[in-house]
């Protein structure tokens, strides 16, 4: 327990006990709306031939003129946060308060009467899929490694602001995706004796790793999320001409 | 079942359950036994004034000593055997000694079997940590929480059998019918003050030692000598009831705090002792075994150093571990970081503890066979810390929790052949039932009269004065006198309130355990008239070789005073005798270096 | 008798006379709690003034009111070293324990003691948590089929170790919401028991499986939406949700939701976690 925790702790105890739930909401409800604009109203996100917003990656062409190309990519990453372990926490907080938090004063609003609770065993039960959703976001992950590379070539090899912006990006998401509790358990979270399975070491090493950024998955969850965003804010800035790829190299 | 005993008044009504085997405390060693007898397919019942898994095997911290030679290779049972004699200074049963030594690599062995988790060696075996007296490391350990991890365990394998557990259930007075046979008890249940009559074949007694006769102690509330008490009263022998073990490491700051154990595992991994002045004083103890010498030793080392002025600003010495680090520490002795970082605001991989000794142990408590755990009344037997004659004068850190299983077992197996070949009745006078209810009410019923709490402060302050780690004629004597003139107003305290979950009334029942043993402690460290292991008397210059041949055995007598009887230690097996070298001390090294001079 | 003796008898009346002097001059001011009073059929809270004492817990308080001003204050205590579990209470409407929370931390404000309240209350702060033992019972205990000593390596177990840090002190059962808010307690064995069979499950030597009685038995794992108040109560630190209870969620999700599990299964024959050989179909993963 170090002398950060509690002092976050107590600075966070000052707020009333709705505080975190309205957050969550806010953001998670500006970014939803956000990504509904980009897929329905935004059929191209690219600049300059080297900057392909990390929302259409990879490049699907739209077979309808005004649908978004983003809509065939889309929905596996947000797929992919959606059954997250993490945004389940967050949302069931914050949306339906499943509870709003721990306190004792909070749980006595939870809105579902004990007849109405279900947990994860009826409609949410979905949320099992989170594993396939993985396995496409790690291909996600792959595309937006190659447009990360190509946007280090505006043309011939060069930084600018807008690669940079990428590089983070692919980081913080694949920090997010291999961090992922379904990873851990892909890893070698299923394994029980690592020294009676071939390539156990390996296993137990992957696990290892993959548990080191699962301990803070959650903050990988809010700063890949802010990072995709604030790509794709750049290249429609770009786009629009408000501002100019600033080149470094 | 409602008796249709008496029945007037709704208090005075009682359960009866009948179990086989009944058994007292749900430690290690009442948890053990009743594995042991529910596998033999009888019917068992645990009665635990706690809830089960909370008894006090959970504070034990260091490991399981069994020689096993997992690390060192040349441990044996043979090794184990002498180290235990060597620390109880020859007074402890040595047939017990025997069993123990040879049977706890197996016991421990079962527990893995059981789903135990014992730290891991490099070849994939239970790793044993270095400790007090031990000639080699030999403490089969979980980091700093194998009590709890034992417990568990335990807990959990009794909960896949069929016994009957009963939890926070107080026993008050065991029964023997017309032969003299203890073939029941009185319980109460804590939540509510229901009375239970329990029938039994044989009762074991597995109560815990009586730490709480102290006021700085590292004892939960239920250390107060029930057990041991009770089998008294019916009859029962208790041995070596002047032996007391101060363990060296106890917190002293803060207040609330004082006397909350520190793991010997500190000085296992290599914690250093220093006073005040920064001196590492062990070298003048014990320059061979230095900080991980036996407990008896290292306690009064502590506490000679801050009462000859060479102490900390709280009254205690350094217990310094800052060498293994952060991380060596985390791993090693999470649960000391965490109750040091808690509750005194001390990080230890930074800076020294402050410690000082504090009661931890009995090694006294009712005399029992080696081999079936029975005590001299037919049907009762005993096991764990509130038996005597495995640690003597002094035990040695570890071989408590091995004392638990191997005895623990012991005492089922013992209690369910006797049950099997035994076909007499259960059946007690009901006017036994009714008088015992009677008594336990008074303290309800009565108009005015004495606070418990009270009472058992101005207990445990006198046994503080007086039966402290240092003992003398002069002050024995007079802790005796105020220990009589306690024991005088027990019988009037008062308890407000019903019997829904009171613990006024409880500690009302309890004090009544603590005076009795405090008196008999009192008495027999007054007999004991020499310096062995947790008898430090200073009227004398060292061990006598005259009472180290001599165990003192307390009983009742016919006028209900304490007896006290001398009686021959009887002479070593052969077998055992030759492990020891012709000229070896016998009095386990206190005759060597500066130990012997005050 | 030497003269260093005598000095030592002296010596040592004087350090106790130390220790009831450290207590009187640490007393400084006074403090107040609210204690819930009351029974299975209701209570109030009373308010009780006690001394300061450096470094006192709330225990020390509870105690202290036990002995001086209300004898019959029923709390329920073993250790009194955050190593038995048994003081778990609600402290301003958070389960903590007793003996770890320090009266200072709350300076300034009230502070009120009640009962866990997830559990029907017998007296005071005293809750019958009896329905756990029940819990306990119901879960499939270790077995294997390998003769101890077994050969475990560090490697293998490091990970267990967190899970058995477990003390049962109930407060994650106090705060789950499952139970405390929608009383879920006959299909649902609560955040206590998910650490339990977590490392039954992950234990290299254990043979039994579990998933069954965590998805469709009494464990109904499903009811756990993992909105981590139990992580965050835990006095030990275990990550209650992330290492046992989304492993576990993983683990039935392999055996329950997974199409190409099931149909890999169907194909290859079902394996074994611990050693990756083939075994039965009866859940049971002995006898590869």
């Amino acid at each position: 327990m170090s002398g950060g925790t509690l002092s976050w702790s107590s600075f966070t105890a000052r707020f009333p006990w709705w505080a975190g739930s309205v957050t969550t909401v806010a953001i998670l409800g500006a970014f939803t709306i956000y990504s509904i604009f980009i897929v329905f109203f935004q059929p191209v996100g690219e600049y300059g031939g080297y900057l392909l917003s990390p929302m259409y990656s990879p490049p699907v062409p739209s077979p309808i003129d005004w649908l978004s190309p983003a809509i065939f990519v889309l929905w596996i990453p947000l797929g992919f946060r959606l059954t997250c372990y993490y945004y389940r926490k967050a949302y069931y907080r914050a949306f339906l308060w499943d509870p709003p938090n721990c306190s004792s004063k909070a749980q006595q609003r939870e809105p579902r009467s004990p007849e109405n609770y279900s947990g994860e065993r009826n409609l949410w039960v979905f949320n099992n899929v989170h594993r396939y959703f993985l396995y496409g976001s790690i291909i996600v992950v792959a595309f937006l490694l190659y447009e990360t590379i190509r946007a280090f070539f505006p043309d011939g090899f060069g930084i600018t602001i807008g690669s940079l912006l990428f590089l983070l990006n692919v980081v913080l998401l694949s920090g997010y995706t291999f961090g992922c509790h379904s990873m851990r358990h892909l890893a070698g979270g299923r394994v029980d004796c690592y020294s009676c399975v071939r390539g156990g070491n390996l296993r137990r090493k992957s696990f290892q790793w993959v548990s080191v950024l699962n301990g803070r998955h959650m903050f990988w969850a809010w700063v890949s999320l802010f990072s995709v965003w604030g790509a794709d804010v750049y290249v429609r800035l770009l786009m629009a001409g408000v501002i100019t790829d600033l080149r470094l190299v | 079942m409602e008796s249709n005993g008496q029945t007037n008044g709704h208090r005075d009504r009682h359960e009866v359950r009948e179990h086989d085997i009944l058994i007292v405390g749900a430690g290690g060693a009442g948890l053990r036994a009743a594995i042991a007898a529910a596998e033999r397919g009888l019917s068992v019942g645990v009665v635990t004034k706690s809830l089960i898994g909370k008894a006090h095997t959970v504070m034990a911290e260091g490991g399981v000593a069994a020689s096993m030679g997992n690390v060192d290779a040349d441990d044996g049972w043979q090794t184990h055997f002498m180290d235990t004699m060597k620390s109880g200074k020859f007074l402890n049963n040595w047939q017990m000694v025997e069993i123990f030594a040879k049977e706890a690599p197996e016991r421990v062995y079962e527990l893995e079997q059981w789903g135990a988790l014992f730290n891991r060696t490099e070849e994939g075996k239970i790793s044993q940590r270095p400790f007090g007296g031990h000639t080699y490391r030999r403490l089969c350990h979980v980091g700093d929480r194998t009590g709890l991890e034992m417990i568990r365990t335990l807990q959990e394998k009794t909960l896949a059998t069929d016994t009957t557990v009963y939890m926070e259930t107080t026993v008050t007075r065991l029964f023997k019918n017309d032969e003299g046979q203890v073939v029941g008890a009185l319980a109460y249940t804590r939540e509510s003050g229901r009375f239970i009559h329990f029938k039994a074949k044989a009762v074991v007694m597995a109560t815990g030692g009586w730490g709480r006769n102290y006021k700085v102690t590292s004892n939960s509330w239920e250390g107060t000598g029930d057990g041991a008490v009770l089998a008294y009263d019916v009859g029962a022998e208790l041995v070596d009831m002047e032996m007391v073990q101060f363990h060296p490491t106890g917190m002293v700051w803060p207040p609330g705090v004082r006397g909350l154990l520190v793991t010997e595992g500190v000085r296992g991994e290599g914690g250093i002792l220093r006073n005040s002045e920064g001196e590492r004083y062990m070298e003048n103890y014990d320059s061979e075994k230095m900080e991980l010498s036996t407990r008896d030793v290292v306690a009064r080392a502590n506490y000679t150093e801050v009462t000859e002025g060479r102490g900390s600003p709280h009254g205690g010495v350094y217990l310094d571990i800052t060498h293994l680090g952060y991380n060596g520490i985390m791993k090693k002795l999470p649960v000391m970081y965490e109750q040091f970082k808690n509750l005194a605001d001390i990080d230890i991989s930074k800076e020294p503890m402050e410690v000082f000794p504090t009661i931890h142990y009995v090694m006294g408590g009712i005399k029992v066979d080696p081999e079936t755990c029975v005590t001299n009344v037919p049907g009762l037997f005993a096991a764990g810390e509130c038996a005597g004659g495995l640690h003597g004068a002094n035990r040695l850190g570890g071989n408590s929790l091995s004392d638990l299983l191997v005895f623990g077992r012991r005492a089922g197996e013992g209690a369910a052949e006797y049950a099997k070949s035994n076909g007499y009745s259960t059946e007690i006078d009901d006017s036994q039932l009714e008088t015992e209810k009677q008594r336990v009410l008074e303290p309800l019923e009565r108009q005015d009269g004495e606070n418990p709490y009270e009472l058992q402060q101005q207990v445990q302050e006198a046994m503080m004065e007086h039966a402290n780690l240092m003992r003398n004629e002069e002050s024995l004597k007079e802790g005796l006198e105020k220990i009589l003139a306690i024991k005088e107003r027990v019988p009037n305290v008062k308890a407000h309130g019903s019997t829904l979950f009171n613990p006024g009334w409880h500690a009302a029942q309890d004090v009544r355990y603590l005076t009795q043993i405090s008196e008999i402690i009192l008495r027999t460290a007054l007999e004991r008239k020499e310096r062995r292991g947790a008898q430090w008397h200073l009227d004398y210059d060292g061990p006598s070789d005259e009472l180290g041949k001599i165990n003192f055995i307390v009983k009742k007598d016919e006028q209900g005073e304490i007896g006290i009887e001398r009686r021959e230690i009887p002479p070593m097996a052969e077998h055992l005798s030759r492990l020891f070298d012709e000229g070896d001390d016998k009095h386990g090294g206190e005759q060597q270096g500066k130990e012997s001079q005050f | 008798m030497s003269e260093q003796d005598a000095q030592q008898k002296d010596m040592a009346s004087k350090a106790h006379a130390d220790v009831h002097q450290d207590e009187s001059d640490a007393a400084q001011g006074t403090t107040r709690l609210k204690i819930f009073r009351g029974d299975a059929e209701g209570g109030s809270e009373v308010e009780y003034e006690i001394p300061n004492i450096e470094g006192m817990v709330v225990l020390d308080a509870v105690l202290y009111i036990q002995a001086h001003q209300a004898g019959d204050l029923a709390v329920r205590w073993n250790c009194k070293a955050a190593h038995c579990g048994s003081c778990s209470a609600e402290i301003n409407g958070k389960p903590k324990l007793l003996c770890k929370t320090r009266v200072e931390e709350y300076e300034g404000q009230e502070i009120r003691v009640h009962p866990m309240r997830a559990f029907p209350v017998i007296k005071d702060l005293v809750s019958d948590v009896k329905w756990n033992y029940e819990v306990a019972r119901s879960t499939i205990p270790f077995q294997s089929d390998e003769q101890a000593p077994f050969i475990m390596y560090e490697e293998d177990v490091e990970r267990l170790y967190e899970p058995k840090k477990c003390i049962e002190c109930f407060m994650c059962q106090d705060v789950c919401h499952v139970l405390r808010t929608h009383h879920k307690h006959p299909e649902f064995a609560g955040p206590r028991f998910f650490v339990r069979n977590q490392w039954l499950e992950m234990h290299p030597k254990d043979t039994q499986s579990r998933l069954e009685y965590l998805k469709e038995g009494q464990g109904g794992i499903g009811y756990c939406n993992i909105t981590k108040c139990c992580t965050e109560v835990c006095p030990v630190n275990i990550k209650i949700t992330d290492n046992s209870i989304i492993p576990l969620k993983e683990r039935v999700a392999d055996e329950y939701y997974d199409p190409a599990k099931w149909l890999m299964r169907k194909i290859r024959g079902r394996r074994s976690p611990k050693t990756g050989a083939v075994v039965g179909r009866n859940g049971n993963r002995n006898g590869g």
